[in-house]
C-alpha cells in the first residue's frame, strides 16, 4: 500500500518538474504547428494521472528486502559503479576477477566457490572477449604494461 | 507465384554456409538461454547485441543470429519449467502446470519430448503464417500515413499495458516513462537540445541498448542478490529419452488449434508470448473439461502452452517487420538491433531488402528443423546445463554486459545509466511495475512524436486530423479498447498459480 503511494507521489513530482523544464525548451526559427514542448508535456499529463491513479488505488504491498539484504544491494551497486570507472585505468583481469567474486559471494556466500568464479570469470572472459571476439580490452593497467 | 521466387532468394541465402552456422549457433545459444532459470528470450538477446556489432556481423547475418537465439530460448524456456518447476521465462510459466507434475510421476522425458514437438509445430506453423500474412500485412501498411501510425503506436502501448500487466496506471506509467526518457537529446524537428540538463553525453539521446540492456540484464543480478539464488532448488532426475509416439499423435488437434492461437495472440501488437501461452491453455483446458485431468500431468497440457507460445513468436514478429511495431519484449529488442543497424522496418523493407526479409524467413524454417534436433534427441545436453549454479552465471552475465556496452561506447557515462537502469529495473519490479513498456517508449518515442508533429504540419495544426481516415479510427477504437477491456475481463480470465510443491 505504503509504497505504491509513495512511488506514485514521486511519479508525480517527476512529471511536473519535467514539465517545467519542458517549457524552458528554447524554441528555435524552425517551428511546426506542434512544436518541440507539447509532446513532453503530453506524456507528463498523463504520468500525472497514473501517479495520482497509483496515490488512491496502491496495490499491495510489495516484500521488500530486510535490512542487511538492502544494504548487500547497496553495496552491489556500488561496486557495480567503481567498476565502470576502474575498467579502463587498471585494466580488465584485476577489476573483472573482483567484482565477480563480491557479486558471486552476495548470491551465495561460499567464499572458496566465490574467489574461483571470479578468477575463473575473469580470464575466461578475457580470453573469449579477445582473442574470440577480437575485442580490444588491456589485461592489466598500461603502466605494468611498459 | 511471388512467394516462390522470394523464398528461393531466402534460401539461397539462409543455406550459405555461414548463415548456417549462424543459425545453429543461435539456436544452440538460444536453447541454453531459455533453459537457464533467469536468462530469459529479451535479456538473452540484449546481452548479445553488443556482441554481434563487435564481431561486425551485416544486418542479415545479425538478425538471423538473434532470431535464432528468440526462436531457441522459446523452446529452451520449457526445459527448466519442466524439470525444476521455475519457468525458464515468462511465457514458459504455463508449462509448469502440467510439465512439473509429469516430471514427478517419472515421466520427465515424455514430457520434454511432447512440449520440444509441440514447439516444433507452433514454431513451423507460425513461420509459416508470417510468410503469408507478412507480406500482405505490408501491403496494407503502404496506406499509412503519419495520423494512422501516431494511432497504431498509441494502440502498441494501450494493448502492451491493458493485455500484459495486472494494473493499468503502472503499465501506462511505464509507458510515460520511457516516453519521456525517449524525448532526452536533440529535437529531431528544431536541433535544439531538450532535457539533457548541459550534459554534452545526453546530447544524442539515451541509447536504447543500454537502458535494454540495464533493465533485463543487470536488474536481475540485483533480483538474485536479494533470493539468494534460493529459486536453484535441485529438481528431477531425467531417465531414459524415448519417443511417445502415440500421446504425440493423440495431442495433434490441441497443437494445431493452439498454434493458430497462439499466433493471433502473437501478431497482436503488444501482447506476445505469455498471453499466448495463457490462452492456449485455458482454451485446452475448458475443452477437455475435468475428465481432462488438467494440472496433473497430461501430454495436452505440456503441449499446449508450448505451441501456443512459440506460435506466439513467431507471430509477434508479423508488426514488427510490417509496420515497425513489436509484439513483445523480445520483438522490441529486435527492433532495436534493426534501427541500430540503419534498416527501416516496414513496408518499405519488403521492397527494399528483400534479402533481409526472406532470408530471416528462410533461416527461421531451417532453426526450425535444427531446434527439433536440438531439443528431442539432444535434450539431455541442454538438462545437464540446468546445474550452472546462479553464484557463476549471474556474475558472469553482468560481466558481459559490462564489456558488451563498454565496446560500443568506450565511455563511462554508458556504464553508469546501465546500472542506473538496471536499480530502476529491479525497483520497478519490486513495485510490480511492468519494464517492456519502457523499452518501448525510448524506442518509440522519438517516432511517435515525429508522425504526430508530421500530421499537424499536414493538416496545419487541426486536431480532427488524427480521426480523418477509417483506419485511424479503427486503431483509436482498438487502442481504447485494448486499454480498458481487460479491466472488466480480468475478473473471469485469472492467471492461475504457480502449482506448490
Amino acid at each position: 500500500m505504503k509504497s505504491d503511494r509513495v512511488f506514485g507521489l514521486v511519479a508525480v513530482l517527476v512529471a511536473l518538474a519535467y514539465i517545467a523544464s519542458a517549457l524552458q525548451i528554447q524554441t528555435s526559427f524552425l517551428s511546426d504547428p506542434v512544436g518541440s514542448k507539447t509532446f513532453p508535456i503530453l506524456i507528463a499529463s498523463a504520468a500525472i494521472i497514473c501517479g495520482v491513479v497509483m496515490i488512491f488505488k496502491p496495490d499491495v504491498e510489495p516484500d521488500w528486502p530486510e535490512l542487511n539484504v538492502l544494504a548487500s544491494l547497496v553495496f552491489s551497486v556500488i561496486i557495480l559503479v567503481g567498476y565502470a570507472y576502474a575498467l579502463k585505468p587498471i585494466g580488465f583481469l584485476v577489476p573483472t576477477a573482483i567484482v565477480a567474486s563480491v557479486l558471486s559471494y552476495q548470491i551465495s556466500p561460499k567464499p572458496k566457490f566465490a574467489v574461483l568464479a571470479g578468477c575463473g570469470l575473469s580470464v575466461g572472459l578475457f580470453i573469449v572477449f579477445k582473442y574470440a571476439l577480437g575485442l580490444s580490452l588491456v589485461a592489466f593497467p598500461k603502466a605494468l604494461m611498459g | 507465384m511471388d512467394i516462390l521466387a522470394n523464398l528461393a532468394l531466402g534460401f539461397d541465402i539462409a543455406l550459405s554456409p555461414y548463415t548456417f552456422l549462424l543459425a545453429v549457433i543461435g539456436c544452440f545459444l538460444g536453447t541454453i538461454i531459455g533453459a537457464l532459470p533467469g536468462l530469459g528470450p529479451s535479456n538473452g538477446v540484449a546481452i548479445l547485441i553488443p556482441i554481434t556489432f563487435t564481431l561486425g556481423l551485416d544486418a542479415v547475418a545479425a538478425l538471423v543470429l538473434l532470431t535464432s537465439v528468440y526462436y531457441g530460448a522459446m523452446y529452451g524456456g520449457r526445459i527448466s519449467s519442466i524439470l525444476l518447476n521455475i519457468p525458464g521465462d515468462e511465457p514458459a510459466m504455463m508449462t509448469t502446470l502440467d510439465g512439473f507434475p509429469m516430471a514427478k510421476n517419472g515421466r520427465a522425458g515424455d514430457a520434454l519430448v511432447i512440449s520440444g514437438v509441440a514447439s516444433f509445430v507452433g514454431a513451423l506453423l507460425a513461420t509459416l503464417g508470417l510468410m503469408l500474412l507478412a507480406p500482405l500485412l505490408a501491403r496494407v501498411a503502404y496506406l499509412f500515413g503519419p495520423a494512422e501510425y501516431f494511432a497504431l503506436y498509441l494502440l502498441a502501448f494501450s494493448t502492451l499495458g491493458g493485455i500484459a500487466s495486472s494494473n493499468q496506471a503502472k503499465a501506462a506509467l511505464a509507458s510515460c516513462a520511457g516516453l519521456g526518457i525517449a524525448m532526452i537529446g536533440l529535437d529531431n524537428t528544431t536541433g535544439m537540445p531538450r532535457f539533457t540538463g548541459g550534459n554534452m553525453h545526453l546530447m544524442d539521446g539515451v541509447d536504447f541498448l543500454v537502458a535494454i540492456v540495464g533493465l533485463f540484464a543487470v536488474s536481475e543480478v540485483f533480483v538474485f542478490i536479494e533470493s539468494h539464488g534460493k529459486n536453484s532448488a535441485v529438481g528431477i532426475k531425467l531417465g531414459k529419452v524415448t519417443i511417445p509416439y502415440r500421446e504425440i499423435w493423440s495431442t495433434r488437434w490441441t497443437m494445431l488449434r493452439s498454434s493458430v492461437v497462439g499466433f493471433i495472440a502473437g501478431v497482436l501488437p503488444g501482447a506476445g508470448a505469455s498471453l499466448g501461452s495463457f490462452l492456449t491453455y485455458m482454451m485446452e483446458k475448458s475443452i477437455a473439461g475435468n475428465k481432462g485431468g488438467f494440472g496433473t500431468g497430461v501430454a495436452k497440457g505440456v503441449a499446449a502452452p508450448e505451441a501456443g507460445n512459440n506460435a506466439a513468436a513467431g507471430g509477434a514478429l508479423v508488426p514488427m517487420l510490417t509496420l515497425g511495431v513489436p509484439g513483445s519484449g523480445t520483438t522490441a529488442v529486435l527492433l532495436a538491433v534493426l534501427m541500430t543497424l540503419n534498416i527501416t522496418p516496414g513496408p518499405t523493407l519488403f521492397a527494399d531488402r528483400p534479402d533481409v526479409v526472406w532470408g530471416l524467413i528462410a533461416s527461421l524454417l531451417i532453426a526450425n528443423f535444427v531446434l527439433l534436433a536440438m531439443n528431442v534427441p539432444m535434450v539431455k545436453v541442454f538438462v545437464r546445463i540446468l546445474s550452472v549454479p546462479p553464484a557463476l552465471l549471474l556474475p558472469g552475465v553482468t560481466m558481459i554486459s559490462f564489456v558488451g556496452i563498454y565496446s560500443l561506447s568506450g565511455s563511462y557515462f554508458d556504464l553508469v545509466l546501465m546500472i542506473a537502469f538496471g536499480v530502476m529495473g529491479y525497483v520497478f519490479r519490486k513495485l510490480d511495475i511492468p519494464t517492456v513498456p519502457v523499452i518501448l517508449g525510448i524506442l518509440l518515442g522519438n517516432q511517435m512524436e515525429d508522425n504526430l508533429r508530421r500530421a499537424m504540419v499536414l493538416s496545419d495544426g487541426d486536431w480532427t486530423f488524427l480521426f480523418s481516415s477509417a483506419i485511424a479510427n479503427g486503431l483509436w477504437i482498438a487502442a481504447v479498447l485494448g486499454f480498458v477491456a481487460p479491466l472488466f475481463l480480468r475478473r473471469f480470465l485469472k492467471k492461475p498459480e504457480l502449482s506448490e510443491d
